[in-house]
């Protein structure tokens, strides 16, 4: 996006209305941060000057507060959630693409009703399948590991993750893959050559969209991964709190730790998670 | 066919993140230890057994698979669904009581241990009482290692004082109410709860309970001799919801430590809650009998309602041995000594070093020794879990709609249920 | 559309007899990439499901796993359509899905349309409004918990900022909200049902808006608007400018542009939003969980909590299994006629 002179005019409010709308959007972000201000202010204190009554006033002395035990006690399993994060995230982006591909653009017959079949099971309540899950995952050998975390996370966002690309994928006008089907490019090289460099758009959305949900997830991360060495950082979040003692300013401190990588992801890339839902996803 | 290649990245992922985190190599010595104790002096204190048992088996390497919340939040349902998949940890945190006999040992995730008791002569060590709530069928399958009293009534010494408010060595029912109105002639909440976990309404309710039944009341309740609708029942049911006009208007919204700190604030005169309320105190730097005081709750004087937590060996334990070196480590009087002042609890041996603990824990240490000694039902000792959710869900019910009746028959029916679910 | 300009594209393409090798592997080949997707579907979804009912209808009502099934058969499903505690998480989760998807959707919709106009600052006030939706139901929970304490929070936030001050000057009540902790249930529309569903009249819950429900849809509102809103975004943005150009010169006013142009063009994208909050609120667990628990006398207690207070809690595995499986029918309800519509469509 250029910033000219020019644009930076036309922005500038003119009418009353304008300076309404303005005044109105500044008095929604208060309301949006203020959430944000209760997390940071609670976690910059100390454990002693935590208290409801006090809770919007700023910390009497300035010192890290709860970021330094939060952060000591979460930062080795960042590590493994960004081990789990990523592949994770990469995975299903790929699978969701060649899916999504097929169901777009080399529709047989009943591949509407497999695709229903599909985008059915996102949404199933996670909670009803857990024990059978749980079975299934030690039958195949996989409990207790990153992997078998992973694959639960791929299967569970392949359908949302196909469904984006398909919706993406309609949009690009069907000349282009004849014209490549009259250079004798069949099924795989169409993808590859014609579809995916196009793609860009759409896996950013998808990227953002498992990132974040990966990145968030609780339950599954704390029913197969029963090593907490080995377990996502909202586990190890969790953990600040003991079963009967909290330490308030450690607790919101760690959630303030925790939530930067994906706000930092919506903060630099938001736009191009706008865009990509205008390119992919928003279609009745 | 290209198309291939990303499945054949996946499977060889697959193969490469196969390595068990959990499994070992032959002949490395390694402990997996489950509990809930994450945070605070809890984890100190979990460290303390640790180094105990470090100390005592040199070379062990201890995994410690905590997950927060044991009111049931996050732990349980990792426990159990590792349980029932087939995967136990070696050793795990439980209460004593039904949690341990009717949950873990009936479907045959427990060995017994008796063994340890004879050996090293803890059938003397422990009180009876206690040993026989983790026996069934002659045999013993946990150790405790540590004692919670979880009918204490706390109070803020000084805004009774303010108030004109003495509270003696015990406390009728009656002489509670007579205060409550005092205070709130004075316009003060009497009795801070924080039930936003409603497990801590369950708690008054049940501390009441006893002080109402009594100790040979409570036995015969959850025997099945006396119904939950006795009339004595009702009559409990009738003080809790008196209670209910003393309180701080926002408990619901309100965590149990959070109440306790209304208390330690002012805000609130008297709150009952088991004896891990003594940390939050001394996190607040308060002084014991200047501060604050304590009471047995109202008309409970006698009895104690044990809230206990040990540690059990699992049946088909990946690391055998090394477990039961654990257990015969907690049972062991240096690891009680370390572990006991760090989790602000009492040792449940009762031939301790009593010069280790502050004026409280004597106090409780003293009641231990002499008390009726009852397993709570809040937290799943006297009980099975059914019938403790189905308590926790009418009690809910019960706060807004103060129907008695109604409160009577949810649990007549939640015990019958319970009954023919066994 | 597309698709059937392929469809005769295709046809054309099969009479070249020399390609028929690559026409045998474009039919063959798309269902055969598929297959792996599909099985992983199925295993993870439709068997998963299959073996959560077999759970309901067996005797699993202890740790100890118990296949046989139970007598009578569906006697999971009775106890749990007798507990008043259901009835009221049945009415919360319609009643949550109801206020939760008109106030995002309906705010999202005015902050498009307000950053519509591209006044100074858009990208930023747009990042601002999109990011709650980065974090976790767990973390905001919390915070909102401390937010709508009754006796702090954001009392005393109104107190500070004189808002009561100035309401007890001109002689209005003060504003002290006690949300959370509120049992009552507004617009109880019982006695008026009860005129024409006698029934009605025995239920042990109040049809009506528990107060205490109201933080949680603020809070879920605060975390989804922003999502909803860049939906509105990206929508807005496919409307051609020379719509609204024409429509100007037709002497429409601002205001009739955007009522009698826009927004009909925009129902598709109302409703892909719509589906998408309907299932996380049909769905939710962690923000209650967090912030309000069961609350008071249930007013905020969700199938989500049921299912996993029953499982987990209280170890009747077939009893969570009959909720969880509840639950799948009420967000299939919502889903199944979505789907059909689309894929007819298309």
């Amino acid at each position: 996006m250029q910033i000219s002179y020019a644009n930076f005019r036309q922005s500038l409010p003119r009418t009353i209305w304008d300076w309404l709308i303005l005044i109105f959007l500044l008095l929604c972000v208060l309301f949006f941060l203020m959430p944000i201000y209760v997390m940071v202010v609670t976690g910059l204190k100390q454990a002693q000057n935590v208290s409801l009554s006090t809770m919007w006033q700023l910390p009497l002395h300035l010192s890290g507060g709860g970021f330094y035990e939060a952060w000591r006690r979460l930062y080795p399993n960042m590590g493994n959630s960004l081990q789990l994060t990523i592949p994770a995230t990469v995975l299903s982006s790929i699978f969701g693409a060649i899916n999504g591909y097929i169901f777009a653009k080399w529709k047989f017959r009943g591949a509407n009703t497999l695709f229903a079949v599909l985008v059915f099971g996102m949404f199933i309540p996670y909670q009803s399948i857990l024990i059978p899950l749980i079975q299934f995952l030690e039958q195949i050998k996989l409990y207790g590991t990153i992997g078998g975390l992973i694959l639960v996370h791929v299967v569970y966002g392949l359908p949302i993750c196909s469904l984006i690309f398909r919706n993406f994928f309609a949009n690009i006008p069907d000349e282009l893959i004849e014209a490549a089907r009259l250079d004798g490019a069949g099924v795989v090289r169409i993808f590859l050559l014609v579809m995916l460099p196009l793609a860009l758009p759409a896996f950013v959305v998808v990227g953002i969209f498992q990132f974040t949900n990966i990145w968030n997830d609780f339950l599954f991360g704390v029913t197969i991964l029963p090593n907490p060495s080995a377990q996502p950082v909202t586990v190890a979040l969790n953990n600040l709190s003991g079963s009967f003692s909290v330490d308030w300013n450690v607790v919101m401190a760690g959630a303030v730790i925790v939530a930067l990588p994906t706000a930092l992801i919506y903060i630099l890339l938001g736009r191009f998670f706008v865009r990509g839902l205008l390119a992919g996803s928003v279609k009745g | 066919m290209r198309f291939c290649s990303p499945v054949i990245a996946l499977a060889s992922l697959f193969a490469l993140m196969q390595a068990p985190l959990t499994s070992q190599a032959a002949g490395e010595k390694k402990l997996e230890v489950f509990s809930w104790w994450t945070s605070g002096g809890e984890a100190a204190a979990l460290n303390a057994l640790f180094d105990t048992y470090k100390n005592q088996y040199p070379g062990v390497e201890i995994i410690n698979a905590t997950v927060a919340g044991g009111g049931g939040s996050a732990a349980r349902p990792v426990l159990q669904t590792r349980l029932a998949g087939g995967n136990p940890p070696d050793t795990w945190q439980s209460h004593p009581g039904w949690e341990l006999l009717g949950q873990y040992v009936e479907p045959g995730y427990c060995e017994p241990i008796t063994e340890l008791y004879t050996s090293n002569g803890w059938d003397k060590a422990f009180p009876k009482d206690l040993v026989g709530l983790m026996t069934k069928d002659g045999k013993t399958y946990a150790v405790l290692a540590g004692v919670h009293r979880g009918n204490d009534l706390w109070f803020n010494k000084k805004l009774l004082e303010k108030n004109g408010i003495t509270v003696g060595d015990k406390l009728s029912m009656d002489e509670f109410f007579a205060d409550c109105d005092k205070l709130k002639a004075a316009g003060i909440p009497a009795l801070g709860v924080g039930d936003s976990g409603i497990w801590a309404s369950a708690q008054l309710f049940e501390n009441t309970l006893l002080g109402v039944v009594g100790g040979q009341g409570w036995t015969d309740l959850f025997a099945g001799k006396m119904k939950w609708d006795d009339p004595k029942v009702k009559e409990a049911m009738k003080d809790f919801a008196k209670m209910q006009e003393y309180l701080n208007p926002d408990h619901s919204a309100l965590s149990w430590d959070q109440a306790i700190g209304a208390l330690i604030e002012g805000k609130v005169a008297f709150s009952s809650m088991g004896d891990w309320a003594d940390g939050e105190f001394i996190k607040a730097n308060k002084k014991e009998n200047v501060d604050f005081g304590w009471v047995s709750h109202p008309g409970t004087d006698g009895s104690f309602i044990i809230v206990a937590d040990g540690f059990t060996l699992a049946k088909g334990a990946p690391h055998k041995d090394a477990a039961i070196a654990w257990l015969k480590s907690i049972g062991s009087k240096e690891a009680q000594e370390a572990f006991n002042p760090l989790k602000g609890s009492i040792p449940a041996r009762t031939d301790v070093d009593k010069s280790k603990f502050d004026a409280y824990h004597q106090w409780s240490m003293k009641s231990f020794a002499s008390a009726t000694l009852v397993p709570s039902c809040v937290h799943g000792e006297a009980a099975p879990a059914a019938f403790q959710q189905a308590l926790n869900d009418a009690v809910t019910a019960f706060i807004v709609d103060k129907n008695v009746d109604n409160f009577a028959n949810a649990l007549v029916q939640a015990a019958k249920e319970s009954e023919s679910n066994k | 559309m597309p698709t059937a300009k392929l469809q005769i594209l295709r046809s054309s393409q099969a009479k070249a007899p020399a390609k028929r090798k690559r026409i045998t592997s474009e039919r063959f080949l798309p269902p055969l990439i598929l297959v792996p997707t599909l099985a992983a579907i199925i295993t993870f979804v439709y068997v998963f499901i299959l073996i959560t009912i077999w759970v309901s209808l067996s005797r699993w009502g202890t740790l100890r796993i118990d296949w046989r099934p139970r007598d009578p058969l569906f006697e999971a499903y009775a106890q749990m359509f007798a507990m008043p505690r259901w009835h009221a998480d049945l009415r919360n989760v319609l009643v949550f899905t109801i206020l939760f998807l008109s106030v995002s959707i309906g705010f999202g919709l005015l902050l498009a349309l307000l950053l519509d106009r591209r006044l100074l600052g858009f990208t930023i006030f747009r990042n601002i409004f999109l990011f709650p939706y980065a974090l976790s139901f767990i973390v905001t929970g919390i915070a909102w918990r401390w937010i709508f304490n009754p006796e702090t929070g954001i009392n005393l936030l109104f107190d500070g900022l004189g808002i009561n001050k100035w309401l007890v000057s001109i002689g209005a009540a003060p504003f002290r909200p006690g949300w959370t902790t509120d049992p009552s249930v507004l617009f109880s529309v019982n006695n008026a049902l009860g005129h024409v569903f006698p029934a009605v009249r025995n239920l042990s819950v109040q049809l009506g808006i528990p107060i205490a429900l109201i933080p949680v849809v603020v809070a879920a509102s605060w975390q989804l608007t922003g999502f909803a809103m860049s939906m509105y975004i990206a929508g807005l943005a496919t409307v051609p400018n020379e719509l609204r150009e024409a429509a100007r010169i037709d002497g429409a006013t601002e205001f009739q542009v955007y009522t009698k142009v826009v927004l009909p063009l925009l129902r598709p994208v109302t409703v892909s939003t719509a589906i998408i909050l309907g299932h996380v609120s049909l769905k939710i667990f962690d923000l209650i969980f967090a912030m309000t628990g069961v609350g008071p006398g249930f007013a905020t207690d969700v199938p989500g909590i049921f299912v996993f207070d029953m499982t987990f809690k209280a170890t009747r595995y077939n009893l969570g299994a009959a909720a969880s499986i509840v639950m799948l029918l009420l967000v299939a309800m919502v889903i199944v006629p979505y789907l059909w519509r689309n894929l007819r469509k298309d």
